[in-house]
């Protein structure tokens, strides 16, 4: 367990704080240096094989506009399809870990992941009528943005009906799972009547999760959601910290629940909403990568928040690395993401069993 | 200061719970409030600390009304001591005590140097600061309650109110809490507190505040207030009340059930 370590480390020595900051401070260096080996790695992987020297000449003399020294054929395939694609599993991963690790604390369950107000299955529905409908790759994401946060909203809309000042998070979580489930038959009833030729397929595929085909413009559409609702999560993050004890005793301590609460759904449905649009449905991530995040700086938003942003692009830059790379066929993200979800959870509620009783 | 309750009535939608509740609290005031389960103890806090809906009636800082006030402002003037619970996360007793700066901060900042000294000084104050580094939901019941104190403290308000502070408490560390309770309270801090022992009405409290089964509110000094007629009217039993003098000399009075 690290944050016991960490305690433990911390009262063995005089100066305790000091020794906290720099193994946090180390922890952000070796994650950093991961980061970018992993980011070059996966430039270089893929069918179109580009070694590590040629893409540093590459950047060199892009950056300095010197003369081309490569094929046409090597550029397009590093900076329209590799390099979008690589931004994009970064942005994915650490926007559904963001948004899984506010929804536990706004929550006050580590079980929960970013999905649970409907905005995955919203959003997938979305998806799904925009391909029923024949709509251009485009199209198919802005229907799954869209649908995405209205499921939120419509969720959060009930919730607020019916709970009207008592016990909101209880009503908006079993409202959730209702807007899920109603969305999730909307789902399986356009399987149903999709022509099974050519539209079942890619409605199939795209449920699954995948990031082929990613181009420049559709990561460019998606950084601008996901930097609007970035910033705010990470400025609330302290009163994050505070709400996770209650929204009763976070009032009592000058935190303007009711506000900070709406901004931080808000924020995490663009966050869940965006990524969906783009990578289809993609599990596990926002319910692992913050319990890693916590089992190594504890739970403090103050650092939980920025690693599970920084491990969850790791995480997903190596998933879909091996969705490009294990077979000669691509394997869908979602199903990777589970495959590897699934067990090393299982892992992590063995280590991190203490923390949970 | 002065926090003032004149005829308060609040509750949850359709149930009125406190009916035209009056007293006042003065800085240095400890005021025990007592009363059986169910009469509106935890309510009454809640209509104090703008929780519940007040349907009538005013509570006032020094003459001004707070219904109108920010959650930050309420929480810079009257601060809460829950009942220990634990919390799902494990935070570092530091960090949660950092929370009670929270009022001081700007909504989009974070905690500064000064806020970790203010909560280290607190921790101090409290003589908890071997605590600091501990993990908040490992600790005892004992230790947790202190935290909280020490939070409320780092919130640095005129008013605490505690929700039973000595409830799952060894009869050891009941007895540490309310001699913490009475120093603050000597700093010039004013203090409601509940309690289920009338006893600590007699230990630490300048007022007691005694509801009766039906709700009706008993306000005056320990003496006026927790005698053997009022206490069987409120929890329905027959109580002693036995004056004694303890071994340093001070002469209090006891209470106990007849059984």
């Amino acid at each position: 367990m690290g944050t016991h370590e960490t305690q433990r480390d911390q009262l063995c020595t005089e100066d305790g704080k000091k020794t906290s900051v720099s193994r946090t401070g180390v922890l952000y260096a070796v994650l950093s240096v991961l980061f970018v080996v992993i980011f070059l790695y996966s430039v270089t992987l893929g069918r179109f094989s580009l070694s590590f020297p040629e893409l540093f000449n590459m950047f060199w003399r892009k950056m300095f506009h010197l003369p081309q020294t490569w094929t046409d054929a090597a550029e397009i395939a590093l900076f329209n399809i590799r390099l979008p694609r690589i931004v994009a599993a970064i942005l994915v991963g650490g926007g559904l870990s963001a948004a899984g690790a506010v929804f536990q604390g706004l929550f006050k369950n580590p079980m929960v992941s970013p999905d649970l107000l409907g905005a995955s299955t919203g959003a997938g529905f979305g998806a799904c009528v925009a391909i029923s409908l024949s709509f251009s790759t485009f199209g198919i994401q802005i229907s799954a943005f869209i649908c995405g946060i209205s499921a939120v909203l419509l969720t959060y809309g009930i919730a607020k009906f019916v709970s009207r000042s008592s016990n909101m998070m209880f009503t908006l979580i079993l409202t959730g799972m209702v807007i899920s489930t109603m969305f999730s038959s909307f789902i399986s009833m356009l399987k149903f009547v999709a022509d099974p030729n050519n539209k079942l397929p890619a409605i199939t595929f795209w449920l699954m999760g995948g990031l082929t085909g990613v181009n420049l413009e559709q990561v460019i559409a998606l950084i601008i959601p996901l930097g609007v609702a970035i910033v705010p999560i990470l400025l609330l993050r302290y009163q994050l910290n505070i709400i996770s004890f209650g929204d009763q005793e976070a009032k009592t301590l000058g935190v303007n629940v009711r506000l900070v609460r709406m901004l931080l759904i808000v924020c995490s449905t663009l966050l869940t909403a965006g990524t969906v649009a783009i990578a289809g449905m993609v599990g596990w991530i926002g319910l692992i990568i913050p319990h890693i995040a916590r089992l190594l700086v504890g739970p403090n938003y103050k650092h939980l928040l920025p690693l599970s942003i920084l491990i969850g692009g790791i995480f997903m830059m190596i998933v879909d690395d091996l969705a490009r790379g294990l077979f000669s066929i691509e394997i869908p993200l979602g199903i990777l993401t589970s495959i590897i979800g699934g067990p090393f959870f299982i892992y992590l509620l063995f280590k991190g069993r203490r923390s949970y009783e | 200061m002065k926090l003032e309750i004149t005829n308060l009535t609040c509750g949850y939608r359709n149930k009125i719970i406190n009916d035209n509740i009056s007293f006042a609290l003065e800085s240095g005031d400890i005021i025990c409030l007592l009363g059986p389960n169910g009469v509106g103890k935890t309510t009454l806090f809640m209509g104090l600390l703008g929780l519940v809906d007040v349907v009538s009636g005013s509570v006032r800082v020094d003459g001004e009304n707070i219904r109108d006030w920010s959650n930050k402002r309420l929480a810079k003037t009257i601060a809460y001591v829950p009942q220990a619970h634990t919390p799902p996360f494990a935070f570092l007793v530091l960090d949660v005590v950092i929370m009670g700066r929270n009022a001081h901060m700007g909504s989009f900042s974070k905690p500064t140097r000064e806020d970790i000294n203010i909560a280290d000084e607190t921790l101090e104050k409290l003589g908890i600061t071997y605590l600091r580094n501990s993990i908040y939901t490992e600790i005892s019941g004992g230790e947790r309650q202190m935290v909280l104190i020490a939070r409320a403290l780092a919130q640095q308000p005129a008013f605490l109110i505690m929700d039973e502070p000595t409830a799952n408490l060894d009869y050891g560390n009941q007895a540490r809490v309310l001699s913490r309770i009475k120093e603050l309270a000597a700093s010039g801090l004013g203090i409601i507190m509940t309690s289920h022992s009338p006893d600590h009405a007699f230990l630490c409290s300048t007022k007691v505040a005694l509801f009766l089964k039906d709700r009706s509110l008993l306000i005056g000094s320990p003496l006026e207030i927790v005698t053997e007629k009022n206490l069987q009217q409120a929890y329905g039993i027959e109580i002693n009340i036995i004056p004694s003098r303890l071994s340093n000399g001070r002469v209090l009075q006891l209470c106990t059930p007849v059984i």
